[in-house]
């Protein structure tokens, strides 16, 4: 008997010392966004660097976002890493449903990641994603409608300026919209713009006492001014356009100005994929001279599920994904232009990308987001395009479809601000705010 | 005929599968009876005590149930209309004498067999893109503005794409049941002077009369559930949120599984409202 | 032919026949076209796109990404292996039902075509979490259960109504030459059902590929069908219209192929002989 317990036990123990050398198979559900394709084709470099294979679970970001959450609040541990935003790491990670990424190697330099981004990601000071990219938002611009407007973009513009120019620059009978913005329903899609726009406008989703705030002047400023300008200026069908719609109405020469994503910027410069690459310029998110902008701040990161049996190599992995490492590599490969940006310091500090010419406006743009002050009047919430407490992603989906449908014409702006505020004090009520 | 011995035995030989679908019923549902009773919100530490009836009056309150139960009902409603309808054209049609007949109904067939995932990306994006789309060229080429139809004509367009979808569905049952229709009946009618309308209104269409009920009983059942078509295409937006995706949105998206299980019930009475009639049918069938 | 037809009328027929198919067959057309293009042309003009370069570009690029074999596999052993436990267990039930019915068979049928009416969001928490108990997430062995149960009652249904086909005086026949109950299963009805369990596993097959719910929510990588595979294609970053024709004709082909062969069975599988 106690031999054979003993047996055991050296067995245990040798694999656990051999655990540093023992391959791995880590399951990965991530969003099938560009970047995250790239590093899917690059998995190779890691397997041969550590022995651990990865299995990919690519999915769109809405059932990614289903998928996900499911497997975590059942605890299902269906993945080892999970590709997650800025909303929901902190909700999660007060959860203890996230392994803390408090003992990442001295290699990978944890200080090195943007403070913006390291802040949005962390609960209580303490990490639980890693980015692997970051994201503001801001204007891109086509520099020769810009000119045949004999119009100048000015590196700060306001929103006044912005629907002056998008009207300028329409022109129906060639199809170029003046400006294209997100319409499409969904609190990570229109829903996200308009709110950081609204930001701009001296609005917010709550007052301190959690109370709605969809019936003030400043809510029907922000929805008639957008709506004003998409009808005039805007492309057809903006209410169900979302990220992806405008970027392919920009990258064949239908929009003369974007305000969206700052990742966007190396889509649109890319002549591969791009008929405009090279006539787009950039400047900041509009203001409307309230002291706040309306450019939002967003990470993806990578996050291990509490509980999984593969932390040791799961952390190996996202440190080689998220690492200055991975950065050269794609730049050895792809050109600096196709790095993952905005998440590290040091990325803007490399004389390599200096070059590239959106890499200061994307850098200003993050450094400009503030998730703590988002707001001109005060709220009880952290964030810009969402308010981080667990029910804003099923509230702010309702109030977006709300929002879409007004676009669209089916209801007007009035109607659409009621049904928002009731649904919404309606769910603050259900969830024990009010 | 039916021994003691052998009604034992039968008995046996159906235990599986009724204790398998016992099982497949009865667990989701008293746990989904046990949720719609709490307080169960997952992103809030998940169990937070009972509360009677409160996500039952909640749910049914909520601004978003009458449009739901309006959209429901409007597309089944319309998908039923325009498939039984076209189906009966389709299968008089195909029951005519022509070329290449086996080629046209596997032509006809075909959409059945596409995922409904699939189906809602392929229109939404290559035929209903007001941009790109197919629609918006072909508009474009008779110097027509193109329609916005995902947001502009949320519903007409949804009741299209799953029409699409049934269509074949609704035409093979009906085309198969002309088939079995008498034809010396018809015959003697034409000698009788039978104008071809009259022939259809008087002998055709009471033969088909119980192939329509079944096409349109059946269908309800997966018209009920659809979510897959609404999913990809609006995702709920412009007034497209039926029952079912309601339930979705409540549980997944706002995850509050207490609200979504008892809007979950909802749905199964109202399922089961529709299996009553149903069975009801199928049922007189199987003595026939 | 008594209803005679002349040679004109026909051609009529045929030519609006002919155009009502392809109107309706028109998407899936499209999509095979677009899938043979690039992304480039794939938005443009209808005119431009038919007299575009043909190129096989999406396919590969669709193959290098996701792997269709390993989603495509598993849609076959999933489809395949839930239909086969399902006539397992459905053929003795609908067996004992046909010829041995008591007065509780049809409250039985009607009761298993009841569960088919469950709403599937309304329990995903409670299956998913039954899932994780049972150890069953992301296999192919959870998947088929499910699967076979959500097709339990239209497998019992149309094994049933073919049962019932088959005439009593045969079975009679055979007790009277001392045949027991095995052999008259093994040598008597089972030649005459294999029609039936064949048409019935072809329309279970296609049902079982294309339900895209639990197939979806109840896999992660190893266990993912083509449902999962179309979920990476469905929005992605810029020109996207030949990557997701190609992977859409991928993740069809194979059960339109099946499906066309097996037309005549939906008819009977889907009224639940109601319609003959």
């Amino acid at each position: 008997m106690h031999f054979r317990k003993l047996v055991c036990t050296a067995a245990a123990a040798t694999l656990m010392a051999s655990g540093v050398a023992y391959a791995e198979t880590l399951t990965i559900a991530t969003v099938n966004n560009g970047d995250m394709i790239r590093m899917q084709g690059l998995t190779d470099d890691f397997t041969a660097k550590t022995g651990h294979k990865v299995e990919w679970v690519t999915l769109e970001e809405n059932v990614l976002r289903q998928r996900v959450t499911t497997d975590i609040t059942t605890k299902g541990g269906a993945f080892d890493i999970m590709t997650i935003g800025m909303y929901e790491t902190p909700i999660w990670g007060k959860n203890g449903w996230l392994v803390p990424l408090d003992d990442l190697s001295a290699d990978y330099n944890v200080g090195d990641i943007l403070p913006a981004m390291a802040g949005g990601l962390s609960h209580d000071g303490t990490l639980y994603a890693a980015p692997f990219y970051g994201e503001s938002s801001m204007i891109m611009y086509r520099t020769d409608l810009m000119a045949k407007a004999g119009l100048e973009m000015p590196a700060a513009p306001s929103w006044s300026f912005i629907a002056k120019a998008a009207r300028e620059m329409t022109d129906r009978d060639n199809d170029i919209n003046g400006i294209c913005l997100r319409g499409k329903a969904g609190w990570g899609e229109g829903g996200a713009f308009i709110t950081a726009m609204s930001n701009s406008f001296g609005a917010r989703w709550f007052d301190e006492n959690w109370n709605a705030q969809f019936d003030t002047r400043e809510w029907s400023d922000t929805l008639n001014f957008y709506l004003n300008m998409m009808n005039d200026a805007g492309p057809a069908g903006f209410a169900t356009n979302g990220f992806n719609e405008n970027l392919s109405l920009f990258q064949q020469g239908k929009c003369g100005m974007w305000i969206d994503a700052t990742v966007a910027a190396s889509f649109v410069t890319n002549p591969k994929d791009s008929t405009v690459a090279d006539k787009v310029g950039f400047a900041l998110a509009p203001d409307n001279g309230m002291g706040v902008r309306s450019n939002w701040l967003w990470a993806w990161a990578l996050a291990i599920p509490a509980g999984t049996q593969k932390e040791a190599a799961a952390k190996q992995f996202i440190e080689w994904a998220t690492s200055n490492g991975y950065i050269e590599l794609v730049a050895s490969k792809e050109g600096w232009a196709n790095v993952p940006p905005g998440a590290r310091t040091s990325l803007y500090e490399n004389a390599n990308y200096k070059d590239i010419p959106f890499a200061k406006m994307t850098l200003e743009s993050i450094l400009s987001a503030d998730p703590n002050n988002s707001t001109v009047d005060p709220s009880p919430y952290v964030g810009i395009q969402f308010a981080a407490i667990p029910e804003f992603a099923g509230i702010a989906t309702e109030v977006s479809q709300e929002f879409s449908a007004a676009y669209a014409g089916q209801q007007s702006v009035e109607e659409a601000l009621a049904k928002a505020q009731a649904l919404t004090n309606d769910a603050m009520e259900a969830a024990g705010y009010r | 005929m039916a021994t003691q011995h052998s009604q034992s035995v039968a008995r046996m030989m159906m235990a599986p599968a009724v204790i398998l679908l016992l099982g497949w019923m009865l667990v989701p549902l008293t746990m989904t009876l046990f949720f719609s009773f709490k307080k169960y919100l997952p992103l809030r530490g998940g169990d937070l005590g009972w509360v009677g009836f409160d996500n039952y009056v909640r749910f049914v309150s909520s601004s978003s149930f009458w449009p739901a139960v309006a959209t429901t009902l409007i597309i089944v409603g319309g998908v039923l209309v325009i498939t039984v309808l076209l189906g009966i054209a389709l299968a008089l049609l195909l029951d005519q004498p022509m070329w290449g007949q086996g080629v046209v109904r596997i032509l006809v067939i075909a959409p059945f067999f596409v995922m409904p995932t699939v189906s809602g990306l392929v229109w939404k994006n290559m035929f209903m893109d007001p941009v790109n789309g197919f629609f918006a060229h072909l508009w474009r080429f008779f110097g027509a503005e193109p329609i916005q139809w995902l947001s502009h004509a949320s519903m007409p367009s949804l009741v299209m794409i799953v029409s699409w979808q049934w269509l074949p569905f609704a035409t093979l049952i009906l085309l198969t049941a002309i088939q079995s229709l008498d034809t010396e009946q018809l015959e003697a009618a034409e000698m009788d002077g039978a104008r071809p309308l009259g022939r259809f209104w008087f002998i055709i269409l009471p033969h088909l009369a119980r192939a329509i009920t079944v096409v349109i009983l059946i269908q309800t059942i997966f018209l009920l559930s659809i979510f897959a078509e609404i999913f990809v295409t609006t995702a709920g937006a412009f007034g497209t949120k039926t029952l079912t995706y309601l339930i979705f949105q409540r549980v997944l998206e706002s995850q509050n599984v207490g609200l979504g299980s008892a809007g979950g019930v909802y749905a199964i009475i109202l399922a089961n409202i529709v299996a009553v009639f149903l069975l009801r049918v199928v049922g007189k069938n199987l003595d026939a | 032919m008594a209803r005679a037809t002349t040679i004109r009328q026909k051609t009529i027929t045929t030519i609006i026949a002919w155009t009502v198919a392809m109107v309706i067959f028109f998407p899936i057309l499209w999509i095979v076209v677009l899938s043979f293009k690039s992304e480039g042309d794939a938005i443009s003009t209808p005119m431009r796109v038919l007299t575009s370069a043909w190129t096989f570009d999406s396919y590969a690029v669709v193959q290098d990404r996701s792997d269709y074999f390993k989603h495509f596999f598993n849609s076959v052993i999933v489809a395949v292996g839930s239909t086969l436990l399902g006539i397992l267990v459905a053929v003795p039930a609908a067996w004992s039902m046909a010829f041995v019915p008591s007065q509780r068979t049809r409250g039985i049928l009607m009761w298993m075509l009841s569960t088919k009416m469950l709403p599937a969001v309304g329990v995903l928490y409670p299956i998913y979490l039954l899932f994780i108990e049972l150890g069953l997430l992301d296999s192919r062995t959870g998947l088929v259960i499910v699967l076979m149960l959500i097709n339990l009652p239209i497998i019992v249904w149309m094994l049933y109504t073919y049962f019932r086909e088959i005439p009593a005086e045969i079975l009679e026949a055979a007790r009277m030459d001392g045949a027991g109950m095995r052999a008259e299963l093994l040598y008597v009805l089972t030649p005459m059902a294999i029609p039936g369990i064949a048409s019935t596993m072809l329309l279970n097959i296609i049902l079982a590929w294309n339900e895209a719910f639990w197939t979806l929510n109840l896999t992660a990588a190893k266990a993912a069908p083509l449902t999962a595979f179309i979920a990476s294609y469905s929005s992605p970053e810029g020109l996207f219209y030949a990557k997701l024709s190609a992977a859409s004709v991928m993740a069809i082909a194979p059960i339109l192929v099946m499906g066309w062969f097996s037309q005549k069975q939906l008819v009977r599988g889907l009224t639940f002989g109601a319609v003959k």
